[in-house]
């Protein structure tokens, strides 16, 4: 066991015990801050897998955007009276069977299918690599994205605002 | 240029009015002056055209270009479509769209006024697109498919006016008689596609040529000919067929000019001309005997028509019996040649009766018009000019092409013995004249027939008179040869137009057009050496022979209108069967209407007897065998199939009441089976 | 316990959807349920750029990763702006209340 499997089950370990604990939770705001943990492993595994630049922007997106987000959802869509705000569940019981099947299959898809698997080195760094490649083979979709963002800002700006002007 | 580009052109020509339908159908009920974009498409697609034929015609006069991709692939079975561009298609194309381009001009002033001006302008559009796709085509499917859009767009010009009844009934009668034709032209076209694999023209024709024959057999490659030929008998109103022609003068005149003089019915023609090289000896008798038969009883029936319309109608129908019998005689050069010197004064002669019909408020009938003359000097030379030309008479173009069509008919006769084209040829040469200047004279000369109507009467406006000038000026000889008696050495008969060699086995063409005595006049020129020499031999009787014929028509129509020295009531009133005979169309209509009409209706009668009595009778004994069946049926019904059905009823309640379950009616559990199948779909189609 | 490699990965990544898929499943909260979107997605990022690092697809698994969270923020915005709005027609934000289609 290298410390490359170490740091790995390290950050697996904190997704995954996170992750679980946003789903389990009553209260949401810890569920909000569980998710924060859960994104930091996974920026970790990003960075374990190569993809520096991802693990940067999904700290720097998620973190620092759409987390502050869900907070705000949170925040002005309950009556605040302190941190306590319950979130009730419905259905578990049939959901946690439905959800155990689908977590063993999905598990055994994963272990037996026969993955093509010859691990490439990445570089070191790879920001100028997916520059290149954005603004050269996927130009067009970087792009669409940018005007896809204009409109999702200029939508959500609609749709929330208080009066019809 | 280079044949990149003018297939490009083509194209753009071919496509062009179509956007100008699609933008004016679409638009026109919005925008009100849209009819000015459909000229603008129309002016651009006619400068398109010059420029397109001028380089075809100086440039690649000897080559054919063409283009095509494949549409559909089956697995040995391609079906392409394409263009071919010859003489003959750049021609067409220029006579197609300079007449479209005049009419659509000339509808302007005509139709001034119409409430449904825009959609008007988009009909005349998808016509004119239809039109284009007949010429440019290089395979019989293509043609079948414009064919049938040509049909359509004439079904809804004839009929735009429908809130007339006879306008709607004469678009109906269209419509259907065309499609009997059709049915005939589809079979050929299986016919040989069922053979060849194919519908391109070229490939065809160079398997038959190989001696590839339908079935094996020539009586086949004959009947495909002929079933093929109904298509132009439908569509160029040939015998018996023609009925439709007439009755589609219900249309608005310049659409007259357009479809039902120039273009339209010139397809049958020119789909004939495509397939000239295959048709056998056999089939071209048979064509040549339609043909001449036609142009004789729609020369017969012009005679006595009163109104102005009917009889240039009438004469259209005689004038296309002309080139089709030409075809026959495989005179092949001189049927395009007075396709296209025709197109000009007929569209000439329509649009001047538009223009007089538009002068005296909507009357056609002949008694309320004459003595126009001196109210509508620049109309009334244009029609006579067209009128010297559809007459024969030297220095117009007429003369050329039908003198060239008599003369083949005479070289015919002499050829094959067949004397009867010749004859009803040079008859019909007589009569044409005779009713041309009929009415020419009932017209414009005399009295007027409706004083308060004449004095109204003005010369058109120049939308409507430049149209005239310019295609009366097209219909004198110099446009075609530069000499005025014969138009053999003329650029359009040496150099642009030249007759193909048939490729049907020897044993089945005519003897003239045997290739073994063929001369190679120049590269794709072969005709038989006999031939030939027959046509010199017979040309300067022929024109004598008409040029006199048409001398005499003219002189007995002015001794019996203009001067009045023969009685015109006493002579009918002396062959009165005869009058009536021509005056009621030979009771075709009527003998049509007894036969397949009432036919239809007697039989649907029979039919309807049989249904009610044998069919009827047969479903009622069977109900009644039924009904004691039934009762022994039901107590099985009551007893064992009622408690198998009771049983299942409680089983699927017990079923439906686990399933209800599922159904919540929360899309949260919707997901959750969505993304289990996707599981189940991924575990069981897994690569092992 | 293996060497680490792909299937560590997509195991984790196959947890985290269930996970997501969980929430999305049984919170009433609307925002609740947004976490779990965003869970769901994290998880087919992860496998992204495992393939792109163990399987043929080079760089390319990076570069939709990247897409996937620009979409997840835009998605983000306006799923919020949406609930805000829900919030006050309705003054609760619980998916199973809100069912005025229904009628």
């Amino acid at each position: 066991m290298n410390i490359y499997d170490i740091i790995f089950y390290l950050f697996a370990g904190i997704t995954i015990i996170s992750g679980f604990l946003v789903v389990s939770v009553k209260n949401i705001v810890h569920a909000a801050f569980y998710l924060l943990f859960t994104l930091f492993g996974i920026a970790g595994l990003y960075v374990l897998l190569g993809a520096d630049f991802i693990a940067i922007v999904q700290i720097m997106v998620y973190v620092g955007g759409i987390l502050i987000l869900i907070l705000f959802g949170v925040m002005l869509t309950n009556k605040i009276v302190d941190v306590e705000i319950k979130s009730e569940s419905f259905q578990v019981i049939p959901a946690i069977i439905f959800i155990g099947i689908l977590m063993g299959g999905l598990v055994f898809l994963m272990v037996t299918t026969n993955w093509e698997n010859n691990e490439l080195i990445i570089p070191l760094t790879t920001t100028k690599i997916l520059g290149n490649i954005i603004l050269t083979d996927y130009i067009l979709i970087f792009e669409l994205l940018g005007i896809l963002l204009l409109i999702a800002l200029i939508g959500a700006a609609t749709i929330a605002r208080k009066d019809k002007v | 240029m280079t044949e990149t580009i003018l297939i490009n052109i083509a194209l753009v020509i071919l496509f062009l009015p179509l956007l100008g339908f699609a933008a004016t159908i679409n638009l026109g009920a919005k925008i009100k002056k849209m009819y000015y974009f459909e000229i603008f498409i129309i002016t651009a697609t006619l400068i398109l055209t010059i420029i397109a034929a001028f380089f075809k015609l100086s440039d690649f006069v000897n080559t054919q270009i063409g283009s095509s991709f494949t549409w559909i692939a089956f697995d040995t079975v391609k079906i392409d479509l394409g263009i071919k561009i010859d003489n003959i298609t750049v021609i067409m194309l220029f006579v197609v769209n300079l007449i479209s381009f005049l009419v659509h001009l000339f509808s302007l002033e005509y139709m001034k006024g119409d409430k449904r001006f825009n959609r008007y302008f988009a009909y005349l559009g998808i016509f004119t697109f239809s039109m284009l796709g007949i010429v440019l085509t290089d395979n019989l499917l293509m043609m079948y498919i414009f064919w049938e859009l040509v049909g359509l767009s004439s079904y809804l010009l004839i009929g735009f006016w429908f809130e007339k009844k006879s306008a709607s009934d004469a678009g109906k009668k269209a419509f259907l008689t065309n499609r009997i034709g059709d049915i005939g032209m589809f079979l050929g076209i299986l016919i040989l596609f069922a053979n060849y694999n194919t519908f391109n023209f070229d490939v065809i024709y160079s398997q038959i040529n190989l001696g590839i024959l339908p079935f094996d057999s020539t009586v086949w490659l004959t009947a495909a000919g002929i079933l093929l030929f109904m298509g132009a008998v439908g569509k160029s109103a040939q015998f018996p067929l023609h009925v439709w022609l007439p009755d589609a003068m219900e249309g608005p005149t310049p659409v007259s000019a357009l479809i039902h003089a120039a273009t339209m019915v010139a397809a049958g023609v020119y789909l004939c001309l495509r397939l000239f090289v295959m048709l056998t000896s056999d089939a071209m008798l048979v064509i040549a005997v339609v043909g001449a038969f036609t142009s004789f009883l729609a020369a017969t029936i012009a005679l006595t028509q009163t109104d102005i319309k009917r009889v240039l109608a009438y004469s259209t129908v005689s004038q296309l019996g002309y080139m089709i019998m030409s075809i026959g005689i495989g005179a092949y050069a001189f049927a395009f040649f007075h396709l296209v010197t025709h197109a000009f004064f007929k569209a000439c002669l329509f649009l001047g009766s538009g223009s007089v019909i538009h002068a005296m408020h909507h009357s056609q009938e002949l008694e309320d018009l004459g003595g126009l003359r001196k109210k509508m000097p620049v109309t009334y030379l244009t029609f006579l000019i067209s009128t010297l030309a559809i007459s024969g008479i030297p220095l117009t173009s007429g003369f050329l092409s039908k003198d060239g069509i008599l003369a083949g008919t005479l070289a015919f006769g002499e050829l094959t013995g067949h004397w009867l084209i010749p004859i009803l040829g040079f008859t019909v040469a007589l009569l044409t004249a005779f009713y041309m200047f009929r009415l020419l004279i009932l017209t414009f000369h005399g009295k007027p027939g409706n004083q308060e109507k004449y004095n109204h009467a003005h010369e058109s406006k120049w939308v409507m008179a430049f149209p005239l000038v310019l295609l009366s000026m097209l219909s004198i000889f110099i446009f075609y040869t530069p000499n005025p008696i014969s138009a053999e050495s003329g650029w359009f008969l040496d150099k642009w137009i030249s007759t193909p060699e048939t490729v049907v086995p020897e044993s089945t063409r005519f003897e003239f057009m045997k290739s073994s005595d063929s001369e190679l006049v120049d590269a794709n020129f072969v005709h038989s050496k006999l031939y030939e020499e027959t046509m010199h031999h017979v040309h300067y009787p022929a024109m004598i022979l008409s040029v006199l014929l048409g001398g005499i028509g003219i002189l007995f129509a002015f001794l019996f209108y203009q001067w009045k020295k023969i009685n015109v009531d006493k002579l009918t009133n002396s062959i009165r069967p005869l009058y009536n005979l021509s005056k009621n169309k030979w009771y075709l209509d009527e003998i049509y209407n007894a036969t397949f009409i009432n036919g239809t209706l007697a039989l649907s009668k029979i039919i309807s007897w049989f249904d009610q009595y044998i069919v009827d009778g047969i479903v009622n004994g069977t109900a009644k065998i039924t009904k004691i069946y039934s009762t022994y049926i039901k107590w099985i019904d009551t007893y064992i199939v009622d408690g198998l059905v009771n049983l299942t009823a409680i089983l699927s309640g017990i079923i439906g009441l686990a399933l209800r379950k599922l159904q919540t009616g929360k899309v949260q559990t919707y997901i959750v089976y969505v993304i289990l199948s996707l599981l189940i779909l991924l575990i069981v189609f897994k690569p092992v | 316990m293996a060497q680490v490699g792909l299937n560590h990965f997509l195991i984790v990544s196959a947890l985290l959807f269930s996970f997501g898929l969980f929430a999305v499943v049984t919170r009433k909260n609307a925002v609740m349920v947004l976490m779990g979107i965003e869970l769901i997605l994290n998880a087919s990022n992860i496998n992204f750029i495992a393939f792109s690092k163990f399987g043929n697809f080079a760089i390319d698994g990076q570069v939709i990763a990247l897409f996937v969270i620009v979409l997840a923020a835009a998605e983000a915005a306006i799923a919020l702006a949406i609930v805000l709005n829900i919030y006050k027609v309705f003054s609760n934000v619980n998916v199973d209340e809100i069912d005025n289609l229904k009628e």
